[in-house]
């Protein structure tokens, strides 16, 4: 494997993450956090430092990069990006222990939104800001916005945006791989300022208002109060649910409307899926919980705000959704793992892969009955290939596999079923709160370290789709020719 | 620029990477979902998936602004018309490789609305003829309307060249001539005068067409020109070879071991061209027809390794000339190094004449550089600019102006005189300058000047 470019690069990513902590740096200077500000400027120099020392390391650098390369670069750089990031938590003292701080900042760049603090209004406006920052640069990746704004050498960065970007198949909008990371980010800047001049203009205050759009833009979760979104106005709390679920949409439509492509995102089948699904379920839900809230118009918000937080994987909440009737509940965890659509920023399954196995399922059953039959899986009209197919299949057994192996492994706790469950679940897809003691009421503070670690270890597989850090820790992957006599 | 490129096989592969390398929006179009795969795998640019004659796939590929769309698929006919449905769909420029000569002649050409229409095989043959002529050169190139000509040789052990400081080369020839390129190894660069020649470099020289000869009997390599020349492989571009040297008095002997392919050739090739039924890889034959006594052996059969193992058994037969046919560029290093010095490549010489047109059609949009040809095995460029009255270096004798590494001014063009430049020679507005350059790209004349650095001497 050529190293020098996975360390060169990886080098690149913690310069640039030196330069992103320069922004909760300004917050805590506006708000005079002096601890905050020399955690910050430490982290920053740390960052740096590290980045600074592995681009010298590795100047000169053979440019060719396969898919290997490609792999081992994304998962270093989300591992190293996450134990910097970690750094102003544990410095500042507000996240005393470090395994903590770590799941913290997993949590925050996976877009999970999964915290151990039990108490979010004690930490300083800086550490709060860094958290939710966090989840806006994870949302669209950090590797994508390297390539937007420095200029790749390789033609071949395809493969490790390919690694970076969640769904079954990974296109460009433009020719240029430098030009489409461009758009995605200009894409996804707008509608971040939208969601910010909407939440100003129905009076939320100026930092919440940010804190809670990177939150939403990125589909991560962190709150500022401990009752998440519950105590903002009918209104705030629409304008969030519908920006929860336009930021799991698939950038790529945005695209097409912005080339006034209409009659394409019309047609998108995976848009109708998705609509359809949260339709259906919002529907359920507000039936189901009617007796709860009485009034039609308040049980739909709840409802709908629910289901948008939970199938865009953000995980903000307006009730404690822990208190619901069964079927609300059921119907929310099964939500969790539907997830968004491909090419957004939210997690899950993707909405995309789960139409392409049910279609495969239901020409495998057509196959069984008319034994002859020849049929081939399309989505939008256009067929896919059987690789790409059986690339999909993989992906979810691999899925269920590593639910099974996190669940048995946060087990040894003295925790209930339900909890652990709904833990393991919650952070593979990314999504935040579980139900019972990780309720949106509770935390996941109550975790030894070792399951804390699992659990962000969890969170950055689901967030990288598996994949990736499979192959990148393969031993194979990192052997040199033996020096043979 | 926008390039469409429609069928991605060897040569649309070629295409792609250069097109890819000089900063074009590309899209590849390809039937093949793997062939798309790994083409955006390796070089970035966009990968559409469908036939390029589909109006949907054209459409996915926003044909409508595109700038140029080039079809070189296998099939004619497929070529023909995706170029035709993209230029009425909007595609400004088209380009289809038509092989069969027949579709070039008539009105087909031009109510196709094709901008050029791409023969690999008679351009492969055309470039093998003129080696042919000046057999000495490696490879030669002319510029700017045929004023100035790049000559690529390699210098032989009894080489004048050997040993002589660029300094004193016009002193000691007394010609007008530059040592614009050096290739040591697998390195190229552009030389300073301090720079010493030695045996073994490839080196590219520039002088005016007409001065060449004269130049090279100074320098004491002008041969005899070759007149007995052995093709192997009945190609099609052994047709074309053979019909071009036939009508010149070259004695052609042409071996293949398909009876079917000999006996059309016989068919269509002057009487005099010898045509030998027979294995090319067996040395017994090569031997009973003469090996020993051509002047110039040329390779073309279908296989890469075939080519370039005979190659080097007719080299080793101490034929003087020998050139080889290799497509895949991995192997043309490797038969470098064998020591075939004259390697020929369709799908290189395809991709320089699309870069060459892309150049054009994106100087005629802003760009400064009138036209760009890769010289040295495409490690350097020769850029043609426009001296307009606000560039800074005008007015100024070369030896002052500071130039950035590895660039050189090959030839300056004052209204209708060729100079190639010494020291004392200035730039002028209005002229047209000749850059060479390594490593560097180049936008505009002003690009190749740096406050500090390297003299020209």
């Amino acid at each position: 494997m050529n190293r020098r470019i996975v360390i060169y690069m990886v080098g690149q990513i913690m310069r640039l993450e030196s330069a992103l902590l320069l922004l909760p740096m300004a917050v805590a200077i506006t708000y005079r956090e002096f601890h905050g500000i020399a955690a910050f400027g430490f982290t920053a120099a740390v960052a740096f430092l590290i980045g600074m020392t592995l681009i010298g390391m590795t100047k000169k650098h053979d440019k060719v990069m396969f898919a290997r390369e490609g792999f081992s670069i994304v998962t270093l750089a989300w591992i190293l990006l996450s134990l910097v990031g970690a750094l102003p938590f544990y410095l500042s003292g507000e996240i005393p222990n470090f395994c903590n701080a770590f799941f913290e900042t997993v949590s925050g760049f996976t877009t999970t939104g999964a915290s151990i603090l039990d108490n979010v209004e004690v930490m300083s406006k800086g550490m709060l800001f860094w958290r939710s920052f966090t989840h806006w640069i994870g949302g669209m990746g950090i590797l994508v916005l390297m390539m937007a704004i420095i200029p790749t050498e390789s033609g071949r960065s395809m493969h490790m945006m390919r690694a970076e970007m969640p769904g079954p198949v990974v296109g460009k909008l433009v020719p240029k791989i430098r030009d489409t990371a461009k758009i995605l980010y200009i894409i996804y800047l707008v509608l971040t300022a939208i969601e910010f001049v909407f939440l100003l203009i129905g009076g939320m205050p100026v930092f919440d208002s940010l804190v809670h759009t990177l939150g939403t833009a990125g589909t991560g979760g962190f709150g500022i109060k401990a009752d998440s979104i519950a105590s903002y106005s009918p209104y705030l709390q629409w304008v969030i649910a519908v920006f929860m679920v336009v930021f799991s949409v698939n950038f790529n439509l945005f695209y097409l409307l912005l080339l006034k492509r209409f009659e394409l995102v019309l047609k998108n089948t995976e848009l109708w899926f998705f609509i359809t699904v949260i339709a259906i379920s919002t529907l359920m839900i507000s039936f189901s919980i009617m007796p709860i809230y009485g009034n039609y118009g308040d049980s739909l918000r709840y409802s709908f705000f629910q289901v948008s937080s939970v199938i865009s994987t953000t995980g903000y909440s307006t009730a404690d959704f822990n208190m619901w009737p069964s079927l609300a509940k059921n119907i929310l965890f099964i939500l969790m793992f539907v997830g968004g659509c491909a090419g957004s920023t939210a997690g899950g399954i993707k909405i995309s892969r789960i139409i392409i196995m049910l279609k495969a399922v239901y020409n495998n059953i057509k196959q069984q009955y008319h034994s002859r039959s020849v049929s081939t899986v399309s989505i939008d009209g256009k067929a896919l290939d059987q690789m790409t197919l059986s690339r999909v299949t993989n992906y979810f057994i691999v899925y269920m596999l590593l639910n099974v192996a996190v669940f048995l492994l946060i087990s040894f706790e003295q925790w209930d079923f339900e909890t652990n469950l709904t833990a393991t679940v919650s952070c593979i897809n990314n999504v935040g709160p579980g139900f019972s003691k990780v309720g949106p009421a509770g935390s996941y503070s109550g975790y030894s370290d070792f399951s804390t670690i699992v659990l962000s270890l969890a969170m950055l597989f689901g967030r990288l789709e598996i994949f990736p850090i499979l192959l990148a820790i393969n031993p194979g992957n990192w052997i040199r020719p033996r020096k043979l006599r | 620029m926008k390039v469409i490129v429609v069928g991605c096989g060897k040569i649309g592969t070629a295409l792609v990477a250069g097109l890819a390398e000089e900063g074009h929006d590309v899209v590849a179009v390809d039937t093949d979902p793997q062939v798309i795969e790994e083409i955006t795998n390796i070089y970035d640019v966009m990968g559409v998936c469908g036939s390029g004659t589909d109006y949907d796939t054209l459409l996915e590929a926003d044909v409508q602004n595109t700038d140029l769309m080039v079809a070189v698929t296998a099939l004619d006919e497929l070529n023909m018309l995706s170029c035709y449905i993209g230029g009425k769909m909007g595609a400004a420029h088209t380009i289809a490789r038509i092989r069969r000569p027949e579709y070039n002649i008539g009105i087909l050409p031009q109510h196709l609305g094709l901008s050029m229409s791409i023969n690999p095989e008679q351009l492969a043959a055309k470039k093998i003829y003129n080696i042919l002529q000046l057999p000495f050169a490696v490879k030669t190139e002319m510029f700017s309307q045929k004023s100035f000509e790049i000559v690529e040789m390699i210098l032989k052990e009894d080489s004048k060249l050997v040993g002589v400081h660029l300094k004193e080369i016009r002193s000691k020839f007394k010609q007008n001539f530059l040592v614009c390129a050096v290739q040591r190894g697998e390195t190229v660069c552009i030389p300073d005068g301090d720079f010493i020649l030695c045996q073994g470099d490839k080196i590219g020289l520039v002088a005016a067409p007409s001065e060449i000869n004269k130049l090279m009997r100074a320098l004491g390599v002008l041969g005899k020109q070759a007149r007995n020349v052995m093709i192997l492989g009945g190609s099609r571009v052994a047709y074309y070879l053979a019909k071009m040297l036939s009508s010149w008095s070259f004695s052609v002997k042409i071996i293949d071991q398909d009876r079917n392919v000999c006996t059309e050739l016989s068919k269509v090739l002057p009487p005099k061209t010898v045509i030998i039924h027979g294995d090319g890889a067996r040395q017994e034959l090569l031997k009973e027809e003469g090996i020993e006594m051509m002047d110039a052996f040329v390779s073309l059969t279908g296989m890469d390794e075939e080519n370039i193992l005979i190659s080097i058994f007719a080299a080793v037969s101490k034929v003087p000339k020998v050139i080889a046919k290799v497509n895949r560029p991995e192997l043309i290093s490797m038969a470098q190094k064998l020591g075939l010095d004259c390697i020929i490549s369709p799908r290189k010489i395809v991709s320089d004449v699309v870069l060459r047109y892309a150049r054009a059609l994106e100087n005629s949009k802003g760009s400064n550089v009138e036209t760009l040809y890769k010289i040295m095995d495409g490690k350097a460029e020769v850029l043609e600019f426009n001296v307009s009255s606000d560039f800074e270096g005008k007015n100024i004798p070369l030896k002052d102006l500071t130039l950035k590494e590895n660039i050189l001014i090959g030839g300056i063009y004052h209204g209708k005189k060729v100079i190639i430049p010494s020291g004392f020679d200035q730039i002028m507005a209005g002229d047209k300058v000749i850059v060479i350059s390594s490593g560097w790209h180049l936008n505009d004349l002003s690009d190749i000047l740096q406050t500090k650095g390297v003299k020209y001497e």
